[in-house]
C-alpha cells in the first residue's frame, strides 16, 4: 500500500512538472517575440516602409514603359522604351499607335489621346474629363485648367504631370515626356535595332534570309545573345560563374578535407596531439565562417569567382573535415582486417578496407553542400563581386529595372532548383535511391 | 577444371580492368573539370591565384597588429558592438523559432498518413522546395527595399528559408512515426492537431529539436553575412568598419573576435546538446 502511495506522489509530481513545462515554455517563447517585437522596433516599421516601393516593385517587375520625349528647343521627337539609347527606335521609325505628322497623335490606350501641335503647345483628352490645353511660352506653362484640378493633374508654371490609366504626361521647360505602360519583358528577345525584331520563330527559321550578311539563325542568336538590354550572354555567364564558385569551393574542399579527416580521426592517428590540433583547425575554420574568409581573401586576391570559390572552399574543408572524421571513427574493422590479412600494406588497407566504406557517406555529404553552396555563392558573389549575385544586387541598388531584377531573380531560383534536382540524381545514381 | 577457374580468372581480370578503366576515366574526367574550372575562375578573377598568395597574409596581420597596439580599447569596442551582436543573434534566433513553427506544421501537412489534407501534400511539397530554393539574399534585397535596412528584412528571409529547410528534414522524420498512438488516439475521437501534439510530436521531438538547433547554427552565420548587405547587425557594422579603411583596424578586429567566438561558442553548445538528445540522457 506504502508503494503504491509513493508511485502515486512520483506521478504526480512528474504530471505537474509536465504541465508546469507545458506552460513555461510557451510563455518563454512568447515574452522573447514581445522582447524581440520591441527590439526590432516593428511598431516605427509602419512609418520606415514604403509601400510605394512595393508598388513599383509589384508593377515594374512585369511591365515596361515607352517614352516619346518632345524636346522644347528643337521640337524634335524621340522614341525610346523605357529612355534608354539602347532601347531607341530607329531613325524613321515608330511606335503603332503613334500617328500624324505636324500635329504627332499618341494613344495612350482607354480613349486618353496626347495631341503635340507645333509651337510647344500640347492637348491631353482624357475621357470623363475633357481636354487639358497645355503651351509653353516664355519659360513658363500655362493650362487651360487653373489651379482647380483633381489630384490625377499636377499643375505648376514649371512643370504639369498627368497621371492617366496606362501612362503619364510630363511638361518641363524643357521637354515634354509622354510615357506609355505595357505588360511583358521588353525587348527580351531582340532590340529595335536588331532587324529580328519582330520576326516570328519560324519566319527566322524557315524564312528568307533577313540580313544579307549573316544567315538567319547565326544572326538571329548572335543578336540575342548580345541583346544590349538584357545582356543574356553575361546573365548566363554569371550563372556558370556562380555555379563555378559552388563546384570548385565544394569538391576541392571534399578533396582536401579527406587526407585531414584522417588525421582527425582516433582509429588512423593514435598521436593525441595531432588529432587534438587538426581538429582544432577543423573548429577554427569553421568558426571563422565564410564571410570573413570571403573578405580577407577578397583582399588578396581581389574581387571575381576565384576568390569565392576559395572562400567556400576553406570554410567547408572545416565542416567537412569535422563530418568526414566522424564517418572515419565509426568503420568497421571487420572489413580493414580482412584487407590486412591478405597482406595489404597501410595504403593498401586504407584504400580497400576504409574508403569503400565512407564513399556513400562522403558522396552524400559532398552533394548535399554542392545544392547548399550554390546558394551561398549567389550571397558570396554579392560581397565578393562575381556571378550572378553581383548582377542582382547591382539591379537592385541603381532601382530602375525592375523587370531585370526579377529576370535575375527568377534565373536564380532556377538554378539553385537545378542543381538541387542534379544533386539528387547525381546520389541516386552513385549511390543508389534513399527510398 | 583448370579450364574453368582460368575462364573465371580471366573474366574476372578483364572485368576489374574494365572497371579501373571506368573509375580512371572518371576521375581524369572529374580532375579535368576541377583544373578547367580553377583556371577559368583565376581568368575572370581581379588578382591572379600565385600572385595573391603571398599577400594573403598581408590583411589578417594589418588587423591584427593594430588590433594589438591599440589593445587598451578593445574591451570597450567589444562592449560597443555587443548591441548589434545581440541583434544579429536574435535575427537568427526569432527566424529559428518562427521557422521551425512553420516547418512543424507543414512538415506535418507534407508527410504521408500524417496530413491533415491528403490531396494537399504534393501542393505542400512544392511550396516547401521552393521556399528553400530562394536563396536568403533575393528575399532580403527585395525587403530592404521595401521595408527599408535593419533587422525584420533579414529576418523574413531567414525564417522563409528555415520553414523550407527544416520542414522536408522534419518531414522525413515524421515519414518514421509510428502511426499506432495516433491510431489510439483517433478511436477517442481526438481532433487532428490533437493527434499530432499527442500522437506525433512526443516521438518525433528529439529529432525535431537537434534539427532546430543546428538551423539556429547556420542562421547565426546566414544573419551576419546578410547584415554585410544592408540587414542590419554585427555584420551591417563590419561592412561600415571595413570601408573606414586602414587607422580603424581596431573596429574589425573587435568584430571579427565576437563573430567567431559567437560562432564557435553556438557550435559547441549546439553540438553538445545534440549530440545528448539523439543518443539520450545516461
Amino acid at each position: 500500500m506504502a508503494d503504491l502511495s509513493l508511485l502515486q506522489q512520483e506521478t504526480d509530481a512528474l504530471f505537474s512538472r509536465k504541465k508546469w513545462i507545458g506552460f513555461a515554455v510557451p510563455a518563454v517563447i512568447l515574452t522573447y517575440f514581445v522582447y524581440v517585437f520591441f527590439a526590432f522596433d516593428i511598431p516605427g516599421l509602419a512609418q520606415r516602409a514604403k509601400m510605394e516601393n512595393a508598388v513599383i516593385l509589384a508593377s515594374d517587375s512585369w511591365s515596361y514603359k515607352t517614352h516619346v520625349t518632345r524636346s522644347h528647343r528643337d521640337g524634335a521627337i524621340d522614341y525610346a522604351i523605357e529612355g534608354e539609347r539602347k532601347g531607341r527606335y530607329p531613325e524613321g521609325t515608330r511606335p503603332d499607335w503613334v500617328s500624324g505628322e505636324d500635329e504627332v497623335v499618341v494613344d495612350l490606350g482607354d480613349g486618353a489621346i496626347v495631341t503635340l501641335f507645333p509651337d510647344n503647345y500640347t492637348e491631353i483628352d482624357v475621357p470623363g474629363f475633357g481636354k487639358i490645353e497645355a503651351q509653353l511660352e516664355g519659360g513658363k506653362i500655362t493650362t487651360n485648367r487653373g489651379n482647380d484640378v483633381p489630384d490625377w493633374i499636377k499643375a505648376g508654371p514649371r512643370r504639369v504631370s498627368v497621371f492617366t490609366e496606362n501612362g503619364r504626361v510630363t511638361l518641363t521647360r524643357s521637354k515634354t515626356e509622354i510615357f506609355r505602360y505595357a505588360g511583358g519583358w521588353e525587348l527580351f528577345f531582340f532590340t529595335l535595332a536588331s532587324p529580328y525584331h519582330g520576326v516570328g520563330l519560324g519566319k527566322i527559321l524557315f524564312g528568307d534570309q533577313i540580313d544579307p550578311e549573316r544567315s538567319n539563325l547565326q544572326g538571329a542568336w548572335q543578336d540575342f545573345w548580345g541583346n544590349p538590354m538584357w545582356r543574356h550572354g553575361d546573365v548566363l555567364w554569371a550563372i556558370g560563374e556562380t555555379i563555378l564558385m559552388a563546384f570548385l569551393g565544394t569538391f576541392g574542399a571534399a578533396m582536401v578535407a579527406l587526407p585531414l579527416a584522417f588525421l582527425a580521426a582516433k582509429r588512423f592517428t593514435p598521436i593525441l596531439a595531432l588529432r587534438f590540433g587538426m581538429r582544432r583547425i577543423f573548429d577554427f575554420v569553421r568558426g571563422v565562417d565564410g564571410l570573413i574568409w570571403t573578405i580577407v581573401l577578397a583582399r588578396a586576391f581581389g574581387p571575381g569567382p576565384m576568390t569565392g570559390a576559395l572562400a567556400i572552399l576553406i570554410t567547408d574543408t572545416g565542416t567537412f573535415g569535422k563530418m568526414f572524421s566522424e564517418a572515419l571513427e565509426n568503420v568497421d574493422n571487420k572489413q580493414i582486417e580482412g584487407v590486412s590479412s591478405t597482406g595489404a600494406k597501410p595504403l593498401q588497407r586504407y584504400r580497400f578496407g576504409v574508403i569503400p566504406q565512407i564513399v556513400p557517406v562522403l558522396i552524400a555529404q559532398v552533394l548535399y553542400f554542392l545544392e547548399s553552396n550554390t546558394r551561398s555563392a549567389t550571397i558570396i558573389g554579392a560581397i565578393t563581386g562575381g556571378g550572378i549575385g553581383l548582377l542582382l544586387t547591382q539591379a537592385m541598388q541603381t532601382q530602375k529595372d525592375w523587370e531585370e531584377v526579377a529576370y535575375y531573380i527568377v534565373l536564380v531560383i532556377v538554378m539553385v532548383m537545378v542543381m538541387d534536382w542534379l544533386s539528387g540524381w547525381l546520389r541516386g545514381r552513385l549511390i543508389g535511391k534513399k527510398d | 577444371m583448370t579450364d574453368a577457374t582460368a575462364q573465371i580468372k580471366a573474366n574476372y581480370m578483364a572485368l576489374t580492368s574494365r572497371r579501373r578503366l571506368y573509375g580512371g576515366l572518371t576521375l581524369l574526367i572529374f580532375v579535368l573539370l576541377m583544373a578547367s574550372g580553377f583556371s577559368i575562375a583565376e581568368d575572370r578573377n581581379a588578382g591572379g591565384f600565385w600572385e595573391g598568395l603571398h599577400r594573403l597574409g598581408d590583411y589578417p596581420a594589418a588587423v591584427l597588429s593594430e588590433a594589438w597596439e591599440k589593445r587598451a580599447d578593445l574591451p570597450m569596442l567589444l562592449v560597443k558592438y555587443l548591441p548589434s551582436l545581440i541583434e544579429t543573434i536574435n535575427i537568427a534566433a526569432v527566424s529559428t523559432l518562427i521557422g521551425a513553427m512553420g516547418g512543424l506544421v507543414l512538415s506535418l501537412l507534407a508527410t504521408r498518413g500524417l496530413a491533415r489534407w491528403p490531396w494537399a501534400i504534393p501542393l505542400v511539397r512544392r511550396a516547401l522546395d521552393i521556399m528553400r530554393a530562394v536563396p536568403e539574399i533575393v528575399i532580403a534585397l527585395v525587403l530592404i527595399f521595401v521595408l527599408g535596412g535593419g533587422p525584420v528584412p533579414a529576418m523574413i528571409a531567414i525564417a522563409i528559408h528555415t520553414v523550407g529547410a527544416l520542414g522536408k528534414m522534419f518531414s522525413e522524420v515524421a515519414e518514421n512515426a509510428d502511426l499506432k498512438p495516433v491510431d489510439g488516439l483517433k478511436s477517442t475521437g481526438a481532433s487532428w492537431s490533437q493527434q499530432m501534439l499527442l500522437g506525433v510530436i512526443p516521438q518525433v521531438a528529439p529529432n525535431y529539436l537537434s534539427y532546430t538547433l543546428l538551423r539556429f547554427e547556420i542562421n547565426i552565420r546566414a544573419s551576419a553575412i546578410l547584415g554585410f548587405v544592408g540587414a542590419g547587425g554585427i555584420g551591417y557594422e563590419l561592412r561600415n568598419s571595413m570601408a573606414w579603411g586602414p587607422g580603424r583596424f581596431d573596429e574589425a578586429a573587435a568584430i571579427f573576435i565576437l563573430l567567431f567566438g559567437t560562432i564557435v561558442l553556438f557550435d559547441q553548445v549546439s553540438s553538445r546538446y545534440r549530440n545528448r538528445l539523439t543518443e539520450g540522457t545516461q
